[in-house]
């Protein structure tokens, strides 16, 4: 290996596409207020509006660029959609808010929030794949029902939600329907339509592009109530000067994913399959929690029962190879994934879990430094565990 | 502060991460005179002593431990520190001695991943109970929390392990805070530690 660090955490973050990168350097420049009347100021807001319909091309709503919203990211895209529930439901007779139980912590800390104010909460449950259960959701969901919020594919381990199936029984009870897809956008081909989901929240930093940016798409008649109140940036939808440089990178970043899906997929989804297969024919009783098919290409999400997460990711960091944990230990509070908990893995499976995700430049060198570091790293924690694997 | 971006841990920790001191192998046919061992799969960390005692010196020790890397580190450090001790003497470390050692570490691992000193004083005891002499060091080391009552983190401790899960619970077994309740801020934070502990 001549290349280190071997970077396998993509599902937290992505570095700059290279074009993004030349891109956003030959835009630095482009410093005009794009709501300005001048040239200048209107050469800054026709690129906006370019990166705005690439950015919706990416997510089926090609037809709408004006439903996509600018934000600062995922977190400010869900908080938009629960703020916006907060005085709907203060106003009117819904306010049943629906979610899952393994949603980002930005959704559920939200959900949590209207709980507090009154707000009747449901966390439905999924199953030992993390996908969720359809007739929990059939159940939750009634006339009261305000939103239903599904996150289109999973962070940790990459489980993708059936969103139409979703859709059918948001709509049949009348109520708004939002996908957090962060995690989905540019890994998986994204339809709001045949998703049928009035709101969806991206980032761009999941694709190639830069941190600070993201968006939410509105469906036409959707409600929205805008967290941050201003200017007329964006309809009154979200104020503050446009974010240019970001908004620029994004457009590219969305452009590319969309052009570059299919050629993405086929090479991650090798890459993962050749991990997987190394780790379950090198690695005994190692564990691969999630789907084993309907789940993001890049995605592989493994528990070593008898060895500790943060002690596998310290010793693989060691060796120049970066993933992330379930373990309790890494997150800095006292339990482990909720997301693997819920999928009905125990503690000691969900502490021992790694969570390896590819992405563009992963090479199949790298996968097979990972392959020949991995198993020696188990076994030596295992010796030394009280736990036996 | 730049320390612990260049790694999480200090260099120590890093050391004894890295090479771990001690470490028991089933290979090597360890004899030993008593064992003991602490936390839980559930709250992912769990550590065992194993200790060759003689005239309540001990003489060597063994150590398995599944957990994070602090709990790697700390259990190879008291390991290394507690051969030629006196069973008395290391039955009153404490986990801030030991995090010390270390170079420090993060302040929520030393209440998840010092597990080291409980699981030796269970072997300490286990090996009091061998030899006839159970419960001797009960008191040696320990901290008055509820200074109206004398009530010690050992009488929390072991009210844990006999079933208290909340500071009623608690109260019920020891009567802790029943007086001027000044101690019920320290009291519900080892009980919380103690409950994720040993529950």
């Amino acid at each position: 290996m001549d290349r280190r660090p071997v970077y396998l955490d993509y599902n937290a973050t992505t570095p700059l596409h290279p074009v993004v990168k030349d891109t956003m350097i030959a835009d630095l420049d482009l410093y005009a207020n794009a709501s300005s009347m001048h040239e200048a100021g209107r050469r800054a807001r026709a690129r906006v509006e370019a990166s705005r319909a690439a950015v919706a091309l990416l997510v089926g709503a090609g037809a709408d660029p004006e439903q996509i919203i600018f934000t600062s990211g995922g977190s400010e895209s869900n908080n938009t959609v629960f703020a916006t529930m907060f005085h709907l439901g203060r106003k009117g007779p819904r306010k049943g808010i629906v979610t899952t139980a393994i949603e980002h912590p930005c959704v559920l800390n939200s959900a949590r929030w209207l709980q507090s104010e009154g707000f009747p909460v449901t966390f439905v449950g999924v199953d030992d794949h993390g996908r969720i259960n359809l007739d929990e959701l059939q159940a939750a969901v009634g006339s009261d029902t305000l939103l239903v919020s599904v996150m289109a594919a999973n962070n940790e381990i990459g489980t993708i939600q059936d969103m139409a199936a979703v859709s059918r029984i948001a709509k049949a009870a009348g109520a708004w329907l939002h996908t957090d897809a962060t995690q989905a956008v540019g890994k998986i081909p994204v339809d709001v339509d045949s998703w049928g989901v009035d709101y969806l929240t991206m980032s761009c930093h999941k694709l190639y592009g830069p941190k600070g940016i993201g968006a939410l798409y509105l469906r036409k008649g959707a409600p929205l109530e805008p967290l941050i109140r201003g200017g007329h940036q964006e309809h009154g939808h979200r104020a503050g000067t446009y974010n240019n440089i970001g908004i620029f990178g994004f457009g590219t970043a969305a452009e590319l994913a969309l052009a570059e899906l299919p050629a993405y997929a086929a090479r991650v989804t090798a890459l993962r399959n050749r991990l997987r297969d190394g780790i379950a024919q090198k690695i005994p009783k190692a564990r691969i929690n999630g789907h084993p098919v309907t789940v993001l290409p890049n995605t592989l999400n493994v528990s070593f029962p008898g060895a500790e997460g943060e002690s596998i990711l310290l010793y693989l960091d060691l060796a120049g190879i970066h993933v992330s944990t379930g373990s309790a230990c890494a997150s800095g509070s006292l339990e482990p994934s909720h997301v693997l908990l819920a999928t009905g893995v125990g503690p000691e499976l969900a502490h021992g879990s790694i969570r390896f995700s590819l992405g563009r430049d992963t090479t199949e060198a790298e996968i097979d430094y990972v392959l020949q570091q991995l198993p020696p790293i188990i076994a030596r924690l295992r010796a030394m565990s009280t736990i036996e694997a | 502060m730049s320390d612990m971006f260049a790694w999480m841990y200090s260099d120590v920790v890093k050391d004894h991460f890295m090479n771990p001191r001690n470490v028991f192998s089933p290979d090597e046919n360890f004899s030993y005179d008593a064992e003991g061992i602490t936390g839980s799969v559930k709250c992912g960390d769990q550590m065992q002593f194993m200790l060759k005692i003689k005239d309540d010196v001990i003489e060597d020790v063994r150590w398995r431990t599944y957990g994070c890397a602090s709990a790697i580190a700390s259990t190879s450090m008291l390991s290394d520190v507690v051969k030629g001790m006196e069973i008395k003497e290391a039955y009153s470390i404490k986990p801030n001695d030991i995090a010390q050692k270390l170079g420090g570490l993060p302040d929520n691992k030393i209440h998840c991943s010092v597990l080291g000193d409980k699981a030796l004083r269970a072997a300490v005891d286990d090996y009091l109970v061998k030899t006839g002499r159970e419960g001797l060091f009960r008191n040696e080391g320990t901290k008055v929390i509820c200074t109206c009552l004398n009530i010690t983190d050992r009488d929390i401790e072991e009210a844990v392990k006999a079933g208290a899960r909340d500071w009623e619970g608690l109260q019920e077994r020891t009567k802790i805070g029943t007086v001027c309740g000044g101690c019920k801020k320290e009291g519900e934070e080892l009980l919380h530690e103690y409950v994720h502990i040993f529950a």
